[in-house]
């Protein structure tokens, strides 16, 4: 599983670092930050899935790489 | 045709000028002279009416798909209703003639596109009210109390210089301050006897709390908390009055001006103190633009959360279930505060349309206004699944409480931590509790309790 996060469209609602701040840090100013390169760990799938699914500005999604 | 009236500070004198029609309010204040025009058109005025309005013309909404009026004493208690039916009878935009003209999208796929659209629709009032910014009003894209109320590109300059003091690890560390005050609130309702004493969830708890701690950021006096509620009602709820007739507007500006001086005179740490020595491409703020955002952040700050946190409370009042599951369970409060938010979102916002524009056939003209509901948006069967119930575990919640796209409310996380704070303080404390009469709803776009009496059903020990 990857993660990817569209720093455009972030609006720094903050719901990703709340959920999930193994993946998600926020900057200065709000904005979220990606903390994981690559493939995500296995034990942060539901993390995962609950940032993406809670984005209100929907600039999270997930792919599957099998 | 003169009438004057005085304040400590300022005077104002308001008179009709005979060859424009328009009328001016003369405001001396110190050696200052400033001539506040009101007028029938765009030209010339800091403020206009499109079409002469009175409420009293209108009366009450018979039906809210052709005579939508959002500050009819009937909405706010039961706007969910009133969404659900316009939704189903198939009207996803409502109109109205009041206010000049105003449309009304409902759901989510058109708040949300109004939300984006910065080119067809301007943020520079975001108040539905009477009155319009004519040409000698701040103009766009700055607007009357940035960023709230500017339009890109200037809208980014303004909120960038406001977001760092309203990020996640700025406002964490008010945690234990918001839980003292809570406490010390509860504490304050004095002897409660379990099954008996009655207590005032709005008026001797929810309101107490965003007051105090956006007045204690912004470095004001403790003591002048009633007279900042006051300034909010004025700004938020008496909508329906003709401009330059609004006490309070006025009195406003010439309080945060005193308190703007007091910090040059006496410098400290607080948001006040940083926004007049932030720079903007070099160049500290104007005083006035200073004042513009501090009236946002007082306006903005206050009366919303304490909508939120009235409602949160009313819900449990009705729901021993929820109640009973956030003490069992206090993890769940990740999820609940999000459909807190979700089911209950205070914050109705407005834009002005910007050009003539077909919006999914509503022909909407420049300076119609728009009513940008998010709540509405909230409970769209589209978006939510079974959005009229309260799921307190709700894991899949993209709710737009805050708003969507450029103007994010910027508070949320001071918001989000209050209402959290104040909903565990208070169920700690009472156990269980019941509604105990009627609720008194606000009027205008800020939904929520302003009277909410409950009984106390059980205090801890």
């Amino acid at each position: 599983m990857r993660v990817h996060l569209d720093a455009e469209k972030c609006q720094g609602h903050n719901r990703c670092y709340a959920l999930a701040p193994e993946l998600f840090d926020v900057d200065d100013y709000g904005q979220a930050i990606l903390l994981v390169e690559g493939d995500v760990p296995e034990e942060l799938h539901d993390k995962a899935r609950l940032a993406a699914s809670n984005c209100p500005e929907y600039a999270i999604t997930i792919t599957d790489n099998g | 045709m003169t009438d004057t009236a005085k304040t400590d500070t300022a005077s104002f004198t308001a008179r009709i000028d005979e060859t424009s029609g328009n009328k001016i309010i003369t405001i001396e204040r110190n050696d200052e002279t400033y001539d506040f025009i009101v007028g029938s058109g765009p030209e010339g005025t800091d403020i206009w009416q499109r079409v002469p309005y009175d409420a009293d013309d209108y009366g009450s909404v018979a039906d809210f798909r052709t005579d939508f009026d959002h500050a009819d004493p009937t909405y706010n208690p039961n706007a969910p209703e009133v969404w659900k039916e316009l939704r189903e009878g198939g009207c996803p935009v409502a109109h109205s003639d009041r206010y000049g003209g105003m449309w009304v999208p409902l759901t989510n796929d058109t708040v949300t596109e109004v939300a984006y659209d910065t080119e067809n629709f301007t943020s520079r009032s975001v108040v539905v009210n009477v009155g319009r910014p004519g040409d000698r009003a701040l103009p766009a894209p700055i607007g009357g109390a940035p960023p709230i109320t500017s339009d890109p590109p200037f809208h980014n300059m303004a909120r960038r210089l406001l977001l760092p003091a309203f990020a996640p690890k700025m406002i964490e560390p008010w945690e234990p301050e918001i839980q003292r005050l809570c406490q010390k609130l509860l504490d304050e309702m004095g002897e409660i006897t379990a099954g008996e004493s009655v207590i005032d969830a709005a008026v001797q708890y929810a309101q107490n709390i965003p007051v105090n701690v956006i007045g204690r950021m912004l470095g004001f006096p403790e003591k002048d908390e009633e007279l900042f509620r006051q300034f909010v009602h004025d700004v938020l709820e008496r909508i329906n009055e003709e401009p330059g007739t609004r006490e309070g507007g006025d009195e406003l500006g010439v309080y945060i001006q005193q308190q703007i001086e007091d910090h040059r005179a006496n410098p400290r740490e607080d948001l006040t103190s940083y926004l007049m020595n932030v720079e903007l491409d070099g160049n500290k703020l104007e005083d006035n633009v200073v004042g513009g955002m501090v009236i946002l952040l007082l306006v903005a700050g206050i009366d919303t959360t304490w909508s939120a946190i009235g409602s949160s409370l009313w819900h449990l009042a009705q729901h021993p279930e929820d109640h009973q599951r956030l003490l069992d369970d206090p993890e769940v409060m990740t999820f609940a505060l999000e459909e807190f938010l979700r089911a209950y979102a205070p914050v109705t916002m407005a834009r002005l349309v910007a050009k003539d524009n077909d919006f999914h056939g509503c022909p909407m003209k420049k300076d119609d206004w728009v009513l940008l509901p998010f709540p509405a948006a909230n409970r769209d069967p589209l978006k939510f699944e079974d959005p009229d119930a309260f799921i307190v575990d709700r894991e899949e919640n993209r709710h737009a409480a805050f708003g969507l796209g450029i103007h994010r409310c910027l508070g949320s996380n001071l918001a989000r931590l209050e209402l959290k704070v104040a909903i565990e303080e208070f169920i700690k404390r009472f156990p269980r509790f019941e509604l105990a009469g009627d609720t008194r709803w606000s009027v205008g776009q800020i939904r929520g309790p302003r009277e909410l009496p409950v009984r106390i059903l059980e205090v801890a020990n």
